[in-house]
């Protein structure tokens, strides 16, 4: 039952490779940049060897094409992917496709500004900081893709509620909605702040900006973006892996509580990324601390919930024992390449949920905040099993949606491994640096590792090294990635055209409850949406009645205001 | 939800519950607390240092593109100072090394915490937020000195 074939249109299809392949090339851009990060902090380089320009260039390129640009993509593909196929009804496609171009063309416009160093001003954009207006255009653009393209699938959704009233929604469009729900939401507050206050002030229409209030709405949108990157890897996670482990899902419940939570909490949160900030109060910083405990529960479940998956396929295999499972599961087997990346990905993901309960304790945030400690953490979550899982994905993904077989399928199966000792040797250098007072966002090599400048730092030199160490071996192993991927893309096909179909690994579940309470996503939304009221009306109270003056445009050049 | 499924609930609330009640005892009993909102003070645009008691003392900084005022601060061991820091133009950010002292420095805004020095050296505090072309030189330190009185600020206005 879990295994059928799907025949998407060739128009369909083709939306979705488009979708993966150049957000591939933009990928690969943004990770040499990370590379080149590395040798900067180091003092090995003083300038991009190949594009040009300083450290914050580089940083800003990195940041906005692996964290913004390469994951919303692949949310929509996975989405146009997987929407239809476990609904079995088609997209509209002019919708699918006007929806890819506005994304693209967006992508584009902010990638070409930053490139030519119009918009060194890191994926965060703070003002008062100013970007070439066309850099906000472009960010508008692709979020409004990614919603034209959810808009699109929620017409699907409704039909298939109607002609099959009693049965329970696939888990994955339980998953792939509840991504969508939270960007959206969250994606408001950064509309507001971008076409209401950046756009405007770029472009001249008003002078000052208020900087806190736009840091607050940043930040509403930022926290849950982490879920939007996080969640469509927990689909992977709860969806295919079991099956592809050999077994089945522990419980279908816990995956839809999980899913259910993630849209009461993801968002009344975001003031966890200002505990160091001015102008809020500290009750309500403990509260958006509160809720982010809460937030760590679905986590927690869900590292349960695998493990016990896991640990049923590899009995499945004749595994015996209490930890005998762990030994039977599939790493290294070439056919299962995919599995290698979930597995990969979890285990990254001990490391970064531990990480992510540091950071979010509140006073132990000071201990941490803005050093080198943070990038150190987040590779360990977006760039450890959210990347490594949209990686799998997308080469999974050509291959179906392509029609091709998967080439190479040994350097397909490896890369992650080498890619997570790369990682977990940088981000304990970046880590470790962080808490000697190591400043993130920073090219030390042109001050704290420049053995010649009066600040140099003797004793960070290590983890720098570390991170350049690590940094190298993680590059190697996206290029042992993209060899397969392109090796993949540029294939012939074996199958004629006309007898193209996708599949996914579905599982089945194990313990498969009734649940009636987590069908519908109506309440959870509206908790989500008292939450968010009560948790942000005080915050941008405060914000608003403790700040004075406004913030005239600045330039990353110059002390001078632009205007 | 079968019996493991609930005691791994069951356990991974008690957990973060347990994690939360370090915060709380950390904030009340220890008083270790996160900065707040400042509405009691009127926006400053020149860094100054005065001593309000025996051992106590005021530092107003400004951080501005790419530099802090003052860049250094000597004081005596057992300091306890009342700082507040603002930015003149862009984000900055402030972290004094081996201190829990960490404040974003917004323009149009007041931050403000309370440190104390308890061992003499010399503490660096460097930018930490992105603040244009230099910020990896902007940094400044506290010289804490152990016999006397000292106090003094340099690269600002005194
Ligand atoms: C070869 C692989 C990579 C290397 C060597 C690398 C290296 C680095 C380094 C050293 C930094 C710290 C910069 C600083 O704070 O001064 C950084 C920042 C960052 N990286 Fe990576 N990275 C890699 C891959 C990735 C991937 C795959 C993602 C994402 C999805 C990612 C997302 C980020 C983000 C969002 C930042 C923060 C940028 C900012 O602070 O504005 N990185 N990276
Ligand atoms: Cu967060
Ligand atoms: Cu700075």
């Amino acid at each position: 039952m879990s295994d059928y074939t799907f025949r998407f249109s060739k128009s369909d299809r083709r939306l979705v490779a488009i979708l993966i392949v150049i957000p591939m090339v933009l990928l690969f851009i943004g990770v040499y940049g990370g590379l080149m990060q590395t040798l900067f902090r180091a003092g090995i380089i003083q300038s991009d060897p190949f594009v040009g320009g300083d450290y914050y260039k580089g940083l800003t390129f990195h940041g906005v094409l692996n964290a913004i640009v390469f994951t919303t993509f692949f949310a929509v593909a996975f989405g146009n992917a997987l929407i239809p196929y476990s609904l079995k009804m088609h997209l509209n496609t002019k919708i699918a496709w006007t929806s890819g171009i506005l994304m693209l063309v967006g992508s584009v416009m902010a990638a070409i500004v930053i490139l030519i160093g119009e918009a060194t001003v890191l994926y965060t954009f703070y003002p008062p900081l100013k970007a070439h207006p066309l850099f906000y255009i472009g960010l508008t653009l692709l979020v409004v893709g990614s919603w034209v393209a959810s808009a699109n699938w929620v017409p699907l959704y409704l039909r298939w509620r109607r002609e099959n009233e009693g049965k329970k929604t696939p888990l994955a469009v339980v998953g792939i909605f509840t991504t969508f729900i939270v960007w959206f939401i969250a994606t408001l507050a950064v509309a507001v702040e971008i076409l209401f206050m950046l756009l405007p002030w770029s472009l001249g229409w008003v002078d000052e900006i208020n900087v806190m209030l736009a840091r607050t709405l940043f930040w509403f949108f930022g926290h849950p973006l982490v879920y939007f990157w996080l969640l469509p890897a927990y689909v992977m996670y709860y969806v295919f892996m079991p099956k592809l482990a050999g077994g089945k899902l522990y419980s279908d419940m816990a995956g839809r509580l999980v899913f259910m939570m993630f849209i009461v909490f993801s968002i009344p949160v975001g003031t966890h990324h200002q505990y160091m900030d001015p102008a809020i109060s500290s009750q309500w910083k403990l509260l958006h601390g509160i809720f982010t405990f809460a937030v760590a529960l679905p986590s927690l479940i869900t590292a349960f919930t695998l493990a016990a998956s896991l640990e049923h396929a590899g009995k499945l295999r004749g595994a015996k024992g209490l930890f005998g499972w762990m030994w039977k599961l599939p790493y290294f087997k070439k056919e299962n390449w995919f599995f290698a990346y979930l597995i990969t990905g979890l285990i990254i993901f001990i490391f970064g949920g531990i990480g992510g309960i540091i950071n979010a304790s509140y006073q132990l945030n000071t201990v941490i905040h803005n050093t080198a400690w943070v990038p150190g953490h987040f590779h360990l979550t977006v760039a450890g099993p959210v990347m490594l899982a949209f990686l799998g994905g997308s080469l999974y993904m050509v291959g179906q949606f392509m029609n091709k077989t998967i080439r190479l399928k040994t350097w397909a199966m490896i890369a992650p491994y080498v890619y997570t000792i790369g990682l977990l040797i940088m981000s304990y250098g970046l880590k470790i640096g962080g808490l000697m007072g190591m400043p993130r966002r920073t090219n030390t090599g042109a001050s704290y590792a420049n053995p010649d400048s009066v600040l140099y730092q003797a004793d960070w030199m290590p983890y720098i090294d570390l991170t350049v160490l690590g940094g190298s071996i993680m590059f190697i192993g996206i290029v042992i990635y993209i060899i397969s991927f392109f090796t993949t893309v540029f294939s012939k096909s074996e199958v004629p055209e006309e007898d193209a179909v996708v599949t996914f690994p579905i599982s089945e579940s194990l313990h498969d409850e009734p649940a009636t309470w987590l069908r519908n996503f109506k309440p959870y939304i509206i908790i989500a949406i008292i939450l968010i009221v009560l948790s942000y009306t005080p915050v941008i109270y405060d914000v608003l009645q403790a700040t004075y003056g406004g913030s005239l445009p600045y330039s990353p050049d110059s002390p001078v205001p632009l205007r | 939800m079968d019996k493991s499924e609930k005691l791994a609930l069951g356990l991974s609330g008690l957990l973060l519950v347990l994690f939360f009640g370090a915060i709380m005892y950390a904030a009340v009993a220890k008083d270790i607390d996160v900065p707040t909102c400042i509405t009691d003070m009127d926006p400053f645009v020149t860094d100054t240092l005065f001593q309000t008691g025996p051992d106590t003392y005021e530092l107003q900084m400004v951080a501005r593109m790419w530099a802090f005022q003052p860049s250094t601060v000597r004081l005596p061991v057992g300091s306890t100072v009342d700082l507040y820091v603002t930015s003149q133009d862009i984000i900055h950010g402030f972290k004094v090394e081996q201190h829990n002292i960490n404040l974003m420095a917004v323009p149009g805004a007041i931050n403000y915490m309370r440190v104390t020095f308890n061992k003499p050296g010399e503490f660096m505090y460097a930018c930490h937020e992105f603040c244009g072309a230099a910020h990896h030189t902007m940094a400044g330190r506290f010289i804490i000195e152990e016999n006397d009185e000292v106090t003094e600020m340099i690269g600002g206005s005194l």
